[in-house]
């Protein structure tokens, strides 16, 4: 439609173009950085007629023009369903309201469909039952005849074939494609608050070792000793620079069992990518909060228990700590003794760790609960606080400002 | 459409309409994604296919943007002023185009690619923004102004070691090249090789689309990697049957050097497959 704009009355390029602005400005609700200079690269774009009056081409010439780094890709995803569908993204159905579910709901059903629909107990009771299952489900969901996701052939979701359905995260008739490009959300990975990838920690704990490239002056510095050597009038004056190799040492410490168990994947990926970046990187694995002792491996027999006060001789301060755990237990396990859950412990947790950080004044603490629930947990308060504030979430952002405070001197 | 898929190169649609827009409109293009995508063949195809000259750019950690305008060789002219050569009357005799200078003054609208920005120093970028933006620049020692006669189509690519400014993404297009899906692929690999057999091709693609499923992998292997293997199981004529045997050579894939590029690729991949013939056990 936008091409033709040339042959149209004024108003309705007005209106166009009122259009364009209204979709910019939802990019930017989404929180995209383009600016108006890339929008007026779109709207030249237009001019140019590089896309006819196609829906896909202009998602890809928007994408080209108002989204610059692939991470962003996402956000652009989500906000172009919901300019062009008016769909919220499954992420935020949570706040779905019903005056878009039902008139999309509607206009999706066949006159059998409705008869159907009638066998389930009309409209009404299809939508509280849809609200119903929202509120148990916890995460995304694909397959499957129960849960709202995609492909499955639960009344609830995207893709399905059930024909009461409700469709999440795709609108509209799928008859020219099955499923929508931006629909896809392809890019989800590359989002910068989105749960992490093995590349990404990588990526992200790399920078721990850039910073770790200086170290002692042992190496000779060929243009320092030239300069030297020529001031002193051929004396020879040899200057030496720091090594380039990676020098940093790293503690590792991770929460294990209970309500640790749902992150098992992500601390999985976390602890592949630490082990392929560190040479100097030593694992120690606890429960909850660690007290007098930690362990070296994951069952945690007591032959694998080596004691705190042992670990503190051991590894000197430059060692750099990472903490990793959902920090949720009862307030009592970290701060009185005999607080533990799964032995006498002579000396609260904050004992424990307060002397651990006095050792190793480099220490942050990873949690991989989502950030935006830590505040309902009083014990993430407890240790955020013995932590003086370093408790980073356990996404893209979040390792790298911890990697960032690691990095810093102290 | 200016530019489409060749007969060895396929350019996915979403590809064709970015390269089509930033030759239209004149804007830089940066290309984005995993190594071996074909970023770089992207920039020699779009040349060729245009019937004019590509001018490659490939920066190193070393590179200044000041190397891509012109470099003045003092060290020449003060011997030649030692030698009292003629030559050095004219500061210009020494002045060296760059890259940058000859995309510029070249006769036919050329291909300048700028490959792998990213390696060089972060403040590379910034320092190009004008030359990019309004494609021209001052020669500082003969006080002439160097402009593009037309604007040279623009290519850069990026393996994103680092991030680049903001300044420098909002003047140009931004293209993220995903590897590609099967489809695409086989259509790749039949453009290379059109007289592969189909079951062998098949088989190939499982075991190749298997491995890069694998997570933990250092360095997944790309297309141009997957063409370099397939180049070699021709050459040595292996049968397709050899390839469908998951546990060939202990669970490596024949001829694996080619898709695996470093040692804990290799014990990883035979971790896999010892564990996998423990549990069929």
């Amino acid at each position: 439609m936008w091409p033709y704009w040339k042959n149209w009355p004024l108003w309705l390029v007005v209106l166009a173009v009122d259009m364009l602005i209204s979709f910019f400005l939802t990019l930017r609700k989404y929180g995209l950085k383009s600016s108006i200079t890339e929008l007026l690269d779109l709207l030249k774009a237009l001019q140019q007629q590089l896309i006819f009056a196609s829906t896909d081409d202009f998602y890809l010439l928007a994408r080209l023009c108002l989204v610059k780094d692939e991470s962003q890709y996402d956000k652009f995803d989500r906000a172009f369903a919901e300019y062009f569908e008016g769909v919220e993204s499954l992420d935020l159905a949570a706040l779905i309201p019903d005056h878009w579910l039902l008139p999309g709901l509607i206009r999706q059903l066949s006159e059998e469909d409705k008869a159907k629909l009638a066998s389930l107990g009309g409209l009404e009771q299809l939508l509280e039952q849809f609200k119903q299952r929202l509120k148990e489900q916890q995460e995304k969901h694909a397959g499957g005849n129960k849960w709202i996701g995609t492909g499955g052939s639960s009344p609830f979701g995207a893709y399905g074939f059930h024909p009461e359905g409700i469709r999440v995260g795709q609108q509209g008739s799928g008859q020219r494609r099955a499923v929508k490009v931006w629909d896809k959300r392809d890019f989800k990975d590359f989002d910068q608050n989105a749960e992490l990838n093995h590349r990404a920690m990588q990526l992200a704990l790399r920078q721990l070792r850039r910073f770790a490239r200086t170290g002692q002056a042992t190496e000779l510095d060929l243009n320092g000793t030239i300069k030297a050597t020529a001031q002193q009038a051929g004396w020879l004056d040899l200057k030496f620079q720091s090594e380039r190799h990676n020098a940093v040492k790293v503690l590792m410490f991770f929460d294990i069992g209970g309500s640790m168990d749902d992150y098992i994947h992500e601390c999985e990926q976390l602890f592949a990518a630490a082990r392929t970046e560190f040479k100097h990187l030593e694992f120690f694995y606890f429960h909850n909060c660690p007290y007098e002792q930690v362990w070296r491996t994951h069952q945690r027999r007591a032959a694998d228990a080596v004691s705190v006060a042992q670990l503190l001789q051991t590894y000197h301060s430059d060692y750099k700590v990472i903490f990793v755990g959902d920090a949720t237990m009862g307030p009592y396990e970290i701060t009185y003794p005999g607080g533990s859950v799964e032995h006498f412990n002579p000396e609260s947790g904050e004992v424990w760790l307060k002397r651990l950080l006095d050792h190793f004044p480099n220490a942050v603490w990873l949690n991989p609960q989502p950030q935006a629930w830590w505040s309902h947990y009083h014990s993430i308060e407890i240790l955020q606080k013995l932590m003086q504030n370093q408790m980073y979430g356990m996404t893209l952002d979040g390792l790298s400002g911890a990697i960032r405070h690691l990095s810093k001197r102290h | 459409m200016i530019f489409q898929s060749t007969e060895h190169y396929i350019l996915s649609p979403e590809l064709a309409l970015a390269v089509n827009a930033a030759v239209t409109l004149e804007k830089p293009l940066l290309i984005k994604g995993e190594p071996g995508t074909g970023k770089t063949r992207l920039a020699e195809e779009l040349a060729a296919s245009l019937g004019t000259d590509l001018i490659n750019w490939q920066i190193k950690s070393t590179s200044k943007a000041q190397q891509g305008l012109y470099e003045y060789d003092a060290v020449s002219r003060l011997r030649d002023g030692q030698l009292g050569s003629e030559r050095v009357a004219n500061i210009s005799n020494y002045i060296k185009p760059g890259k940058l200078w000859t995309a510029f003054t070249a006769a036919k609208r050329p291909v300048l690619l700028i490959d792998e920005i990213d390696k060089a120093d972060i403040e590379f970028p910034n320092d190009l923004l004008h030359e990019l933006d309004r494609m021209s620049f001052d020669v500082y020692e003969t006080g002439e102004r160097i402009s593009a006669k037309q604007r040279p189509i623009v290519v850069i690519t990026s393996n994103n070691e680092k991030e680049l400014p903001d300044a420098f993404l909002r003047r140009c297009f931004f293209h993220y090249i995903r590897f590609p899906d099967k489809d695409t692929l086989t259509q790749i690999v039949l453009a290379h090789f059109p007289t592969l057999q189909a079951d062998l091709l098949t088989a190939a693609l499982e075991v190749f689309f298997d491995l890069r499923a694998v997570d933990a992998l250092k360095k997944k292997p790309s297309t141009s990697e997957l063409l370099d293997w397939l180049k070699l199981l021709l050459a040595e004529q292996i049968a397709p049957s050899v390839l469908q045997d998951k546990q060939h050579q202990g669970g490596l894939m024949p001829l694996y050097g080619a898709l695996l590029k470093n040692e804990q690729d290799v014990a990883l991949l035979e971790k896999l497959a010892f564990m996998a013939r423990r549990a069929g056990r």
